[in-house]
Order: C-alpha cells, then sequence, then structure tokens
C-alpha cells in the first residue's frame, strides 16, 4: 500500500464519529473599522501612519522621509514617477539592493494592523520582504474592524499568493527584546487614501 | 440538614485542628455534623501517580462510611476534586454517582449550600490567600486568571466577613506552589523551587499568616518558610473563618 | 547520546542548580505570559473565539479523511505537487530526493517543528546537505548544536551575553558585544546571502484550507516568505492535523493565534500558498508519523488541535522553571508531554509525570485542549503498560493497603507521628527528597479522629 492509502486508511479507521462543523457566531461589534484605533494598533506594532488625499501628497511625503532611499520601485501607476530607472528584473533576486517598495494594500484590518496584499498588488512576490523599507497605500474605505470581516470581503477570490502584513518585520529571539527588522523590511509606513476630504 | 465531615488523611495525622476548626465553624453555623470514624482517605495520592485501578478498596470504604449523608464536607479543594472526577465503583455505580454530587469543599459549602452572609470570625493580621490549584481551578472556588471572565472568589468573600482582617494582594495571584502530591518528592528540585518563589511573593507583599483551602499546599509552604525561620505563618481557611 | 538518558526530574535538578538562571528564565516567559493575558483580555469574544476554534478542529479532526483527499484534490489543481510520508523516513527520503532533483546540496529552512521531530537536519547532515535554518532563534541553537527549548522562542534558554559569544565565533561580531538590537542586524546580514542563493526553501505549516487546496505560513521575521518567494522549489511539511476545513475559518485562528503565543494582535507575515510562482515549484508532504494512531485514542486526539503557540509553556510554572531540554522531546512543555507519550511511551514515561497538575494550561490553551486532565490519563496508561518502576509499584500497593484499611492507616499514622515527634532525624535526614529544601511538618501528639473519639459522640 502506499503511504497515502496507508494513511488515509489508517486516519478513515481511527477518526471519531462525525460532530458537525459549528457555525461562527456574529461577535458583538466591539471592534471597530475606527482609523483611530487602526492607527493606534498600527503604531504599536511599529507602523508608521500617514493621512492623505492625493498621491502628489504620498510623492511628497516619500520624498521627504526617504530622502536617501535608492532604488524605489512601486507597482501603483499614480506613483510612477517615483520609480528608479532599470529597477524592474526577471528575477527576484535582482531586487536584492531594493530600498524602498511602495504597494497598494486591498484592505486594512483595525484589530491588528495588518493589510491584506495579494500577488496582483506586487511585481514580485518577494518585493515587499527583500526591501528595506516597505510604504502601502490603502484606501479608508477598506478598512475592516476584525479578520472576519477582512475574510468577507477577501471571500473566494483566485489569488495564487497573498499575505497579512502588520508592521515591519521583528524578532526577539534574543532574550525577548525586540528588534524592528529581522530578515524583512526595518520600517512600514502606511498611507491612508481619502482621509482630508 | 444530614452533613458528613470527610477530614483528608494527612490533615487527620498532622494537622487535626483544622478539622477541628472546620468542625466548630460549621457547628457554630448550626450545623449538626456527623464524622464516621472509619474513614481513611479519598485515594488521590495513588491515583495521580497513575495508579488508579489499585483505589478501588479505598473507594467502596468511601462509600460505605459517606452515603447515608445528605452533604459531604471537606476542607481540602484538592480531596474533594478528586473525589468528584474519580471515585467510582463497578459494584455500586449508583451509590458512587451519589457521592460524586454530594461532596462539596468547605468554602463552597458555606458559600453554595448554607449561603453565609455574616461571619463572627475576627483575626487581626494581615492575610494572604494562596490559590490552590485544584480548588481553583478544578471546582471554580475563584476566577481564574487565563480566563478573559469576571473575577469572584468564594473564599475570598468569606475572608472579607472576617473582623479585622486585611487581605494582602499578590504579584501573581494563581501560580500553582509545587507540591502536586507525588510530585514533591519524584520532582524535588522544582517543586521546592515553585514553593520559595510562591512563599517569596507572599512575604514580599507583606503578608503575615498564608492561608488556602488546602493543606497540602500550605504544608509544602510551611516546610519552606520553616527552612527559612521565617516568621510568617500558615493556618488553614477553616482556622481563620472560625478565629475569634 | 548517552546510554543511560536523563529523566525530567534529574534534567531539571541540573538546571536548578543555577537558580539565578532559573528566576531569569521563569521571569522571562511570565512576562510573556502577561503579554498574552493583555492580548486575550482586549478581545471581549476570547473565551467565545477559543469554543469556536475547539469545536472546529473537533469536526475536522471527525472527518479528517475526507478533508485531507479535498486538500489534496485542490492542492494538485492548484499546480502543487502532494506527498504523502507515513514517518520520518518517508518525509525526510522524500525531502532529499527533491534536493537531488534540484541538483544542490544546500537547503533553508523556516520554523518548523515537525522537521524537529522527524530530525530532518541530522539526516540531511548525515547525506551531505547543509541545512540552515533562518529563524533567528533556530539559526542560533543551530550554531549552538542544541534543539529548540521552545516551540516559539527556541533560543530562550540563552542569555544575550552567550549568543554575542556566538555570533562573535560565527558572524564577526565585536567581541564581548551583547546588544540584540548589533546581534539581529549581523544575523540580517549573514542570512541575506543564503537567501539569495540557496535553491531550496523548506518552511513548515500553519494551516492549510480544505477547501481551496492553499496553506498559512506564519512568521514575525519575514524568514518563510524571504525563502519560499527566492527559492525555485518551496517544500512545505505539514503534519495531517493541520487542516481546517474553510478559508474564513482562518479568521478565528489568526485571531487566537499569536496572541497567545506572544501577545501580539497577529504575527507580521501570515502567508497564504495557493499556486506556485511561474516555472517554479511547491511540494507539500503530508506527514502522519503517529498521528492517525492518537486520532484512535480517544483520550488523547483532542491533543491534535494543537496550533503550536507554546502557550501552555510559558503558563506552566514547572516548564519556567526546568527549561524546555528536561523534556528531551522536540515539543517541550504540557503539550509536549502528551504528544510524545504517543510517539514512545516507554522513552517519554516520564513527562506525564512532570506536571502538578494545576491546570493553567488548559485554561490558556486557545483550541480548548484539556490537556491536564490527558496528563492524569497517560500517567494511568503508563502505569498500566508496565512502565511504573519497581519501587513505585510497592510503595503504592502498600499504601493502597494501608489506606483501605482503617485499622492499619490509624496505627500506621501513629506510628509515624511518634517518629516524626520522638526521632524526627530517621525521616529528616539527606536521603530523602522532601527534607532537601523543607523541615516536615510537625507531629502532633493526637490525630483528629483521637480528638473527635475524646472529645464527641461516636458515630460509627
Amino acid at each position: 500500500m502506499s503511504n497515502r492509502d496507508k494513511i488515509l486508511s489508517a486516519v478513515k479507521q481511527n477518526q471519531p464519529t462525525l460532530v458537525s462543523l459549528p457555525e461562527v457566531a456574529q461577535f458583538d461589534k466591539y471592534f471597530t473599522e475606527s482609523i483611530t484605533e487602526f492607527k493606534k494598533v498600527c503604531e504599536g506594532i511599529g507602523a508608521t501612519l500617514h493621512f492623505t488625499d492625493s498621491y502628489e501628497s504620498i510623492i511628497l511625503l516619500l520624498e521627504e522621509q526617504f530622502a536617501t532611499a535608492r532604488p524605489v520601485v512601486t507597482s501603483i501607476p499614480e506613483l510612477a514617477a517615483i520609480n528608479s530607472s532599470s529597477a524592474i528584473f526577471n528575477s527576484p533576486q535582482e531586487y536584492e539592493n531594493i530600498e524602498l517598495v511602495v504597494i497598494k494594500a486591498q484592505l486594512g484590518v483595525a484589530e491588528n494592523g495588518a493589510v491584506w496584499i495579494t500577488e496582483a498588488d506586487v511585481l514580485e512576490r518577494a518585493l515587499p520582504f527583500i526591501t528595506q523599507h516597505l510604504a502601502v497605500v490603502l484606501h479608508k474605505d477598506m478598512l475592516v474592524a476584525t479578520m472576519h470581516d477582512a475574510y468577507k470581503l477577501i471571500g473566494k477570490d483566485n489569488y495564487g499568493w497573498g499575505t497579512f502584513i502588520a508592521g515591519p518585520s521583528k524578532t526577539a529571539d534574543i532574550e525577548q527584546s525586540l528588534v524592528l527588522g529581522a530578515h524583512g523590511p526595518r520600517t512600514m509606513t502606511i498611507f491612508i487614501m481619502g482621509t482630508l476630504l | 440538614m444530614n452533613v458528613a465531615l470527610f477530614i483528608p488523611c494527612y490533615v487527620d495525622q498532622f494537622y487535626p485542628q483544622v478539622g477541628i476548626a472546620t468542625l466548630e465553624l460549621l457547628e457554630k453555623l448550626g450545623v449538626t455534623v456527623s464524622y464516621p470514624i472509619k474513614q481513611t482517605c479519598c485515594g488521590q495520592p495513588m491515583a495521580n501517580s497513575g495508579f488508579e485501578h489499585l483505589t478501588g478498596d479505598c473507594n467502596s470504604l468511601f462509600i460505605n462510611n459517606f452515603s447515608a449523608f445528605d452533604y459531604i464536607v471537606c476542607p481540602s479543594g484538592s480531596c474533594t476534586l478528586h473525589v468528584k472526577e474519580h471515585l467510582h465503583d463497578d459494584k455500586n455505580k449508583s451509590a458512587a454517582k451519589d457521592i460524586r454530587s454530594k461532596i462539596y469543599e468547605l468554602t463552597e459549602f458555606l458559600t453554595d449550600v448554607l449561603h453565609v452572609t455574616s461571619l463572627s470570625a475576627s483575626f487581626s493580621h494581615k492575610v494572604s490567600m494562596h490559590q490552590a490549584c485544584h480548588g481553583q481551578r478544578g471546582l471554580h472556588l475563584s476566577q481564574m486568571t487565563e480566563l478573559v471572565a469576571p473575577p469572584y472568589s468564594k473564599p475570598g468573600r468569606l475572608l472579607s466577613m472576617v473582623k479585622g482582617l486585611e487581605l494582602v494582594t499578590l504579584d501573581r495571584a494563581d501560580e500553582c506552589c509545587g507540591f502536586g502530591g507525588t510530585f514533591c518528592v519524584a520532582e524535588e528540585a522544582v517543586s521546592a523551587k515553585m514553593g520559595i518563589d510562591r512563599v517569596a511573593d507572599h512575604v514580599k507583599n507583606g503578608t503575615e499568616y498564608i492561608t488556602s483551602v488546602d493543606m497540602s499546599c500550605l504544608m509544602h509552604l510551611e516546610g519552606i518558610l520553616r527552612r527559612q525561620k521565617s516568621n510568617v505563618q500558615i493556618k488553614h481557611i477553616a482556622e481563620i473563618l472560625n478565629a475569634g | 547520546m548517552n546510554a543511560k538518558k536523563q529523566d525530567h526530574a534529574a534534567l531539571s535538578e541540573i538546571f536548578n542548580k543555577d537558580e539565578e538562571r532559573v528566576n531569569w528564565h521563569d521571569e522571562t516567559l511570565w512576562w510573556v505570559r502577561q503579554k498574552r493575558d493583555k492580548a486575550a483580555f482586549g478581545v471581549p469574544e476570547w473565551e467565545a473565539l477559543r469554543e469556536t476554534a475547539s469545536a472546529i478542529k473537533h469536526h475536522t479532526l471527525s472527518n479528517l479523511h475526507d478533508y485531507l483527499t479535498t486538500f489534496e484534490q485542490k492542492a494538485v489543481e492548484n499546480g502543487i505537487v502532494v506527498h504523502w510520508a507515513a514517518g520520518a523516513k518517508e518525509h525526510n527520503d522524500i525531502v532529499l530526493s527533491l534536493l537531488n532533483k534540484a541538483g544542490t546540496n544546500k537547503m533553508m529552512k523556516s520554523k518548523s517543528m515537525l522537521t524537529e521531530e522527524l530530525h530532518l537536519n541530522e539526516f540531511l547532515k548525515e547525506q551531505g546537505i547543509e541545512t540552515i535554518d533562518t529563524d533567528l532563534g533556530e539559526r542560533i541553537v543551530q550554531l549552538l548544536e542544541e534543539p529548540p527549548s521552545h516551540i516559539v522562542l527556541p533560543a530562550i534558554h540563552r542569555k544575550k551575553e552567550e549568543i554575542g559569544a556566538l555570533f562573535h565565533i560565527h558572524l564577526g561580531t565585536p567581541e564581548g558585544n551583547a546588544d540584540p538590537k548589533l546581534l539581529t542586524y549581523a544575523a540580517r546580514l549573514n542570512m541575506r546571502d543564503v537567501f539569495l542563493t540557496r535553491k531550496v526553501a523548506l518552511t513548515g505549516v500553519n494551516f492549510a484550507i480544505a477547501e481551496t487546496g492553499e496553506f498559512v505560513v506564519c512568521t514575525n521575521e519575514g524568514n518563510a516568505d524571504m525563502g519560499a518567494h527566492l527559492a525555485d522549489i518551496h517544500i512545505a511539511s505539514m503534519g495531517i492535523e493541520k487542516l481546517i476545513p474553510q478559508r474564513d475559518h482562518l479568521a478565528v485562528f489568526l485571531r487566537l493565534l499569536t496572541r497567545s503565543a506572544t501577545g501580539q494582535p497577529i504575527t507580521t507575515y501570515s502567508s497564504h500558498f495557493k499556486t506556485p510562482r511561474k516555472g517554479k515549484e511547491i511540494h507539500i508532504i503530508i506527514v502522519d508519523n503517529g498521528r492517525s494512531v492518537q486520532l484512535g485514542r480517544e483520550d488523547f486526539r483532542a491533543s491534535l488541535k494543537c496550533i503550536r503557540c507554546g502557550a501552555c509553556m510559558n503558563t506552566c510554572p514547572v516548564y519556567r522553571r526546568s527549561g524546555g531540554h528536561s523534556y528531551h522531546n522536540s515539543i517541550a512543555g504540557p503539550i509536549g508531554a502528551i504528544l510524545a507519550p504517543n510517539l514512545d511511551m516507554k522513552e517519554y514515561a516520564d513527562l506525564p509525570f512532570a506536571s502538578t497538575l494545576c491546570g493553567s494550561c488548559s485554561n490558556v490553551c486557545p483550541v480548548k485542549i484539556d490537556i491536564h486532565q490527558q496528563l492524569y490519563k497517560w500517567r494511568q496508561i503508563i502505569v498500566q503498560e508496565g512502565y511504573a518502576t519497581p519501587a513505585k509499584k510497592a510503595a503504592m500497593s502498600g499504601m493502597n493497603f494501608v489506606l483501605s484499611n482503617p485499622g492499619v492507616f490509624r496505627a500506621a499514622g501513629k506510628a509515624g507521628r511518634w517518629v516524626l515527634r520522638h526521632a524526627p532525624y530517621i525521616a529528616a535526614n539527606k536521603f530523602d527528597p522532601w527534607y532537601k529544601h523543607r523541615e516536615l511538618p510537625q507531629a502532633p501528639k493526637a490525630s483528629f479522629n483521637e480528638w473527635y473519639r475524646k472529645n464527641r459522640e461516636q458515630h460509627e
């Protein structure tokens, strides 16, 4: 018998009597899709937040915050002006010296400060990790309260790969001392669009 | 109300004053208490060591001693929990089930059955509460710090009725003392260290008396306090509720 | 390896020789427990979430056969290659064959407790394959040539000064520098080259989704993503118990996992892998290694609900004072103590006894595994299967005789008290483990029973 059949038949024989799948309850709305709550949580996990109403102002802020960070790569057409020339490559390894990546986030979660990004938002899956600094642009209407709400929006989306990112990469593996910048980005900046209307 | 007293084996042998205080306290509250003279032990020392299969004789004896009563009251959360969870008798299943449903730890009995709202006790000292795990996490005598749920404490409420008593709070409200039955000798190093750390928390917070619903935890903590020649003493909660 | 292995009690005694280190270990992990409390109390529906997670896992285990086949079918449709491994040998051979096929003798690996359980690194080393653990804590213990002592915080037993000295030797950091930030950056720089050059990356799996055939990997460091997105071949090793039915169930588990583990609201990265990158490969190895046997043990199958958060270790007063290595098993702490006897009852017969049964582990468990009840039940089985020491058996039979015979009990009690009062040195000596750190109880003249007979009417 193959390993597969051996395992499956042992599982079938030993699994308990079928019990039904529980409904996930609608919890009382303790968490809300509040921007101030989101900001507080994001800052608690080491991210920086900016409220903005135009791509022009994002460009200005980026130029101010990351003046020396070159090369820069963005997958957002409206920000194409900040792209460093010849910074679009064929293999992920070639992005090794990228300093700043700016991408769009599809949604943000107020309860934990995470943003949802899929393959469609990045040029390479490695991009949001290999860069020294990561910036994301999130529209204020795409803020949800909890992870339950997030998965409702994600639904049956047929992404090849997607990820929740919550702040810069971090570790506390040495004596529980928190250090920002483990193997991924050392900083994370979130631009909330549409807040100054 | 036909109430029987179950005095755990080590309390009987080493801490008779706890049995006496329990009996007197119940009598003060107007309860007629019987003490079946042929009782020994609940069998927990064997069962927790993996020898539950040897506890059959102990269980039969327990059933013979206590079947006739409406309530069984015991001044130990740990022994009470053991009876509630593990007292079985294949020859007499219904009697065993009956025993399991009518055994109460002392503070649980005072709170849930007698609905005690005042006590005549007075004890003008700083007292800290050691949350014995089996009473707390097993019998739910007090809320557990791990759970996201409102606080309450049956023994704490009773202690608040004692005149002059000042309840001391601890840094770690419900950490285990490390007694753990045979664990205390089989795992001597960790058991002793847990006890030393528990004692340090109580002492640091300025207690004069460490109290608990379980004498086994207190026996362990007392052993450490006396080795350290500390002035801090131990007292079972029955002794405090019966004081003055 | 020693011919005669030391048990948990012996290893704990060694750990406790350095009290200052025990205090530090205890306080560090207690701090993690406090962070967990703070995070949990920030979610009013916490207990309901735990209940839901537990029930979803129970349902999944009760339908595991079908979920496994659905997952396999969906994953294959997504372009993932699915392998099945009954045990360590099969799993490790599959990894080796994939490395051979890729024509490389170098692999990078993010955290996977499963590969620790299967001793993958040792196996690959014997085959001439160099594996580099990319998680910082894992890398530290790998350089120290010791196993992780905690499933979430692998190097939590090591002080920063020791890590500074280690990195001075291996990564050339300045001698005597123990700054966590400097040491982390040194590891970051060193690991960049690994990420950029290795062709094969192995990761663990936190959750596998039956309905979509995708799987989720959670890290804080970003090392799993760096490896998986830069390598040509991504191997994901998962135990059969990692399945959950639907994608939206992730909401429940991701809300619980990291709050329970470290007190963070979520890990920095929760990556959902559904299809390979264009022209690249993803291989999933589905591993049994005793899990289907555990599934058949009614009293113990709930242990398969575990999502490896480590909360039971952080709260365990024994673990905090004995260190992870005292459990001599890839998974330490209370959860390790209920998983290990299923793999080898004789080898791990001591672990269910390495607990006071205080019950704190069960209360922090995000999937509500009745850990302390299972410890009690393992004790009964281990004794009945004959793994108790003869001395213990004799002592217990003696105890049974005394406790089931009231006359004998009273005579024995009286004799014992007489000894304690008149010749305490018989009991209080260095051979008695109680006496090492504790005084013996002061024996009263009369037992309660004797007092009662004298002072109250008799009830026969």
